[in-house]
């Protein structure tokens, strides 16, 4: 005589810490709710096909949040609406492993609708266990996007009026409209009949992941006992007679057995790639002095978009790191390419830098005069505004130097047009404002054009031509 | 019968510290083998109980029990004294 035990739970914790206590394997589920019965399943699943050690299961947000104290394998816990982008991301990093998306309508169906879309359409591969139980249980049993026309939830105490909230959304078909898709299935966990049913599509979305055969998702319509204030019999009722005939169960897909192992194109995150996409080994690594003695400066460069100012601004932040100070470099441009206006500030110090902000500058450089007059009177006292001299007579507020400077005249003699702003650069390192030496700006220079040594040449000329001009007429 | 006999049958077999009374097993036997109890366990909830004979070990139980770990089912094989 043979004992055969049907229990025990296979793929789940022998022991549940989240609860503890007096139960230490007792859930932290109402009584009589589904997603224990669904947790058992996908746990017989995933110790049936022996997948336990390279399947990672996402818990949601909503009731299920705890799912990783139960499920005995790799377990990551998404924001609310956020496994799919989760999913995607461990089912590309880890291309062998099982993904099981677990997740109630208000994860799925509501916040991350979107999401569940997308990697839908993408054929991600990863098995999509959607809990329909038509409220957000955890939060109270408010309307979700799958309450039913009449249905009296906490948010809808009167029933769920179409005209004010819509239609129920049927996943399963919007889901069908899809192309990528390989299962997609609709069950339901109310009886014994149905239960037995859920657990052959969950074993078989379960089993194309397995396989490595791309996206399956499988609707479980479930129950929320305590919002819904059911009890088992009135369970029963309820699925069977009323949310059956908005979710109608059966198969929408199943093409697993046309389909091969998805081999997807997977990213190269082996240190040696990301090292060269974010160009390492050529990058330069810097030696603050932090706590030295050079007096912070606060630099405010703008302009027209194209006129290389967000560049100039990028130039003196380099040569502050050539020069061993802490530094920071800020945009702020309009939504336009070219022709709307740009500006960027800068800090060099030796001290840590809190804001990256400036909003009262100590050099100023308007490159027109709608950046000189909207910026010139935020301009400290004691500050120098340099601006290009396109930008006509301008007189500086008390205490305020003002240096005109012809940037187009110098950039052309320098060979380029475009040379306006390193132009401008030279005229600034003559006068000493920001005190640090020409050499650091023009090893900054061929950092910045290092792929294009014409542009260099041309650009060391620009800042040689306006030291020369800063040197005879300042 | 004798008792010790009898514990060898197929049968279900409850832990009443993880049951939380909430009946769907009760409903989904098809043997009509399995009842409430009227006491409460020590976690404050009814309990399921075993009527004592005429399991046939299908394992409905078990899968329509939330609880992981409250209910399992015991199938003794050649077991012919069950039919
Ligand atoms: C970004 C964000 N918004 C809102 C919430 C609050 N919240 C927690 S659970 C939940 C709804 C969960 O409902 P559902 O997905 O249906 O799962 P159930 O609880 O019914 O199992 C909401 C809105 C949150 N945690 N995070
Ligand atoms: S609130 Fe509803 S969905 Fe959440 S555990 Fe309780 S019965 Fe289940
Ligand atoms: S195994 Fe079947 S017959 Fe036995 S108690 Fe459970 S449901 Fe009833
Ligand atoms: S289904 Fe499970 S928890 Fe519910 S009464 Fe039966 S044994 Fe207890």
């Amino acid at each position: 005589m043979t004992e055969k035990v049907i229990g025990k739970a296979p793929g789940l914790y022998k022991e549940f810490v989240r609860k503890g206590g007096s139960a230490p394997t007792a859930t932290h589920y109402c009584p009589g709710c589904g997603h224990g019965i669904l947790h058992k399943i996908i746990g017989e699943a995933m110790s049936d096909f022996d997948i336990q050690d390279r399947t990672i299961a996402i818990s949601p947000v909503g009731c299920a949040v705890f799912a990783y104290y139960y499920f005995d394998c790799g377990n990551v816990q998404a924001a609310h609406g956020r496994a799919p982008a989760v999913a995607t991301g461990i089912s590309r990093a880890r291309p062998d492993s099982v993904v099981i998306s677990y997740q109630g309508d208000g994860d799925l169906a509501s916040i991350g609708l979107n999401e569940t879309l997308q990697a839908a359409n993408r054929g991600e591969k990863i098995a999509v266990i959607f809990v329909n139980n038509t409220v957000y249980g955890m939060t109270g049993g408010q309307m979700a996007p799958t309450t039913l026309v009449g249905e009296k939830t906490s948010t809808s105490p009167d029933g769920r009026d179409p005209r004010f909230s819509g239609y129920p959304i049927h996943m399963c078909e919007l889901i069908d409209t899809l192309k990528a898709p390989v299962f997609i299935e609709r069950v339901s966990l109310s009886d014994i009949a149905h239960i037995r049913k859920a657990r052959k599509a969950i074993r078989k979305a379960i089993e194309i992941q397995s396989q490595g055969k791309g996206y399956a998702f499988v609707e479980v319509l479930s129950n929320c006992p305590t919002n819904l204030k059911q009890n088992a019999e009135q369970t029963i009722e309820w699925i069977n007679e009323h949310m059956e005939k908005e979710f109608p169960l059966g198969n929408f897909r199943d093409t697993s057995n046309d389909v091969d192992k998805i081999e997807k194109i997977y990213s190269d995150f082996s240190v040696e790639s990301l090292d060269e996409i974010f160009e390492l080994e050529k990058a330069h690594i810097f030696d603050t002095k932090s706590g030295g003695n050079y007096a912070a400066r606060r630099l405010k460069v703008a302009g027209f978009g194209g006129q290389g100012v967000l560049s100039m601004g990028l130039l003196a932040a380099g040569a502050g790191c050539f020069a061993g100070h802490e530094v920071s470099w800020f945009p702020s441009y309009g939504p336009e390419q070219r022709g709307g206006t740009a500006n960027c500030s800068v800090v060099i110090s030796d001290d840590p830098i809190g804001s990256p902000v400036v909003q009262y500058p100590d050099i100023l450089v308007a490159m027109n005069r709608p950046s000189l007059e909207k910026f010139a009177a935020d301009a400290v006292s004691g500050a120098t505004i340099f601006y290009d001299s396109s930008a006509g007579q301008f007189d500086p507020p008390d205490g305020i130097t003002a240096v005109s400077v012809p940037t187009i005249e110098i950039a052309r003699k320098a060979g380029s047009e475009k040379a306006i702003n390193t132009a401008m650069l030279g005229v600034m390192i003559q006068s000493g404002v920001l005190g640090i030496g020409k050499t650091h700006f023009c090893e900054a220079l061929k950092v910045h054009f290092a792929a294009k040594q014409k542009v260099v040449d041309i650009n060391l000329r620009a800042i040689d031509l306006g030291s020369e001009w800063a040197r005879e007429n300042l | 019968m004798v008792k010790t006999a009898e514990k060898k049958l197929t049968r279900p077999v409850i832990n009443v510290l993880e049951c939380k009374g909430c009946g769907r097993c009760i409903i989904a036997c098809p043997k009509d083998v399995l009842e409430m109890s009227s006491e409460l366990n020590e976690r404050g909830y009814h309990f399921v109980k075993y009527k004592g004979s005429g399991c046939i070990g299908c394992g409905n139980c078990y899968y329509s029990c939330p609880e992981p770990l409250a209910l399992e089912v015991h199938i003794v094989e050649n077991d012919k004294e069950q039919k």
